[in-house]
Order: C-alpha cells, then structure tokens, then sequence
C-alpha cells in the first residue's frame, strides 16, 4: 500500500468517533418549534372552559388588537410558576386570552383562584386538536398574536422573569 | 424499603404531567370499517409522538399521542387522505413529525448512500481480484 492510502482507515475513524461523541455530548434540546409563526392562527371555535369567562375563537384574535395566546392547563405544574409572569404581562396592558389543554371547569377555577387570573378569554380544547392546529407540542406555550390574527412568536415552556420585558414589548410592537 | 419508595416515585411521577380527562373516544378505539382502520393505522405508525420522541403515535401512551390517533382515525373517517393528513401535521411541526421522510436536498444521501457504498465495495474487490491473478 502506498504510504498515505495506509492512514486513511484511522482518519476515517477517527473523524468518525468524534463526529459520534460531538452528537452524544452536545446538549440535545426537545423544543418542537411551531411552523406557523408567520401564518395566520389556524380557524377554530372553543367553547367556555370555566365558568365567567368567555371561551375563545380564532376571530377573537383577528379584532386589530394584538394578543398573547398562552395554551395551558390546571394540571400542568410549569403553570404555576409562570403564573406570575403572565400576571406582570396583563399588569402591562397585554390581552392575554388562553387555551385550557383537556381541563375540567372545577379544577380550572381552582388553578385561576390559587394562581390569579390574567385571562380575559378561555377556551376549553379537551382533545388537544386545536394546541395541533397551532403546531404546541406542550404545556405551557405561548404565542405573540397581532392584531389580524398573525402568529409572530412563539414561547416553548413556561415564562421566566426574564422573558417578561421582552414578550410585552413583542405585542407592544405587533400593534 | 428504598426500593418501594423508588418503584412508587416512578408510578407518581408522570402522573404530575397528565390531565384526568378520560382518552378520546378514537384514541384506543378502532374505526368499524377495517380499510379505514387500516389506513388510519399504517398512518400512525409513521407519525413521530410529540411527547415520547422516539415512538410513533402507534405505540406510545403519552396523552397527546392519543389525541393525534383519535385526530387521525377522526379525518380518515371523514374520507381524508393519509397523505393529507400527513402534509397537515408537517405543515405545523416540520418534516420532523413524519417517519416518512421526503427525497430533498438534504435528504438525498439517505437513498444515495447504499448505492455509492456498493459501489465503493465493486471498486475495492475489482483491485484486489486483479492484483491477485497479476
């Protein structure tokens, strides 16, 4: 064999076992980002999830004023602690409207009674096909809407303190 | 003791993440005409679960799988296509979701490979059988 043909093997292998090792030490990230931001929210009618709010449909969003969509449920525990986030947002001035994900009504307003209620819409999608509609994977997510009912942003897992300022400028902007 | 402990921890633990409405009505339940059932099936084995990222909507049980079968057997009930359902599912979350992926720039090399590799494997042995009869 001629002289450099002789270290291919090894190269070979070597590029190999650190492409492998690079794959299994990268940290992985589970986000499945929607494919719609840029579209239009998807066409949908949700009726009341609870008692005193209203439910919920895509015209809602498309009335010129823009939204923070937050697809949630009573049952989720990184709920909870966005819970004063979303708060803080609707203390800006944003319309926050929600999607409860497969919620009773009874352990909706427990959650809004514990957690405080930001919400001035919910609707009740108890077999997930509208949180599909919306490519959510999840619990909670949330979606900056603007006012002719187009998805700009979309928010994988709960709101953190710091993700506050920059969510109510997004729909601030979106107007 | 611990192991008790453990072996409870593990039950407890994914029921935090899980609501306590009951499955869809289609989510476990076949449809009663078996082609469709068929259709609806095969489609589902090719639908990657959202939840547990390594199954099909086919074999796992997180809760929105489920809800992705009992959508799926809901349209091919309606008379949809598979691959209408297929292209809806890809429009929201990417080629990602499909176990079927489509021939594209990206992809070509998947059907390409075994075809270069045998025939890199031809060009090897055509060397070795020639310098072994010279």
């Amino acid at each position: 064999m001629k002289g450099n043909v002789k270290w291919a093997p090894l190269i070979v292998f070597i590029l190999l076992g650190s492409a492998l090792t690079y794959g299994l030490v990268r940290p992985e990230s589970h986000n499945i980002k929607s494919k719609m931001i840029g579209a239009s929210v998807p066409s949908f009618t949700l009726p009341a999830a609870t008692e005193g709010l209203p439910g919920l449909s895509s015209g809602d969003l498309a009335t010129g004023q823009p939204h923070l969509l937050n697809i949630f449920a009573s049952w989720c525990v990184p709920c909870v602690a966005e819970a004063p986030q979303l708060k803080k947002i609707a203390q800006a001035g944003v319309p926050i409207v929600g999607i409860a994900v497969r919620d009773r009504p009874e352990a909706l307003q427990g959650f809004l009674a514990r957690n405080g209620n930001p919400f001035r819409a919910i609707g009740a999608d108890d077999a997930s096909q509208v949180m599909m509609a919306m490519g959510s994977s999840g619990v909670p997510e949330s979606y900056v809407v603007d006012g002719k009912g187009q998805i700009l942003q979309q928010q994988i897992g709960p709101i953190n303190p710091e993700d506050v300022d920059g969510i109510v400028a997004a729909v601030k902007a979106a107007r | 003791m611990k192991r008790l402990l453990l072996a409870l921890a593990l039950i407890a633990a994914p029921a935090l993440a899980d609501s306590d409405l009951p499955p869809a009505p289609l989510a476990d339940t076949q449809l009663p005409n078996r082609k469709q059932e068929a259709q609806a099936k095969a489609l589902m084995e090719t639908i990657r679960c959202l939840v547990c990222q390594g199954q099909s909507i086919a074999d796992s049980n997180a809760e929105l799988a489920g809800d992705m079968r009992a959508m799926v057997r809901e349209r091919i009930a309606a008379g949809e296509k598979p691959a209408a359902i297929r292209a809806w599912l890809v429009r929201r979350y990417g080629d990602w979701v499909s176990y079927d992926p489509p021939l594209d720039r990206v992809t070509w090399i998947l059907w390409a490979a075994p075809v270069l590799f045998v025939a890199i494997g031809l060009w090897v042995a055509r060397s070795s059988f020639r310098r072994r009869r010279g």
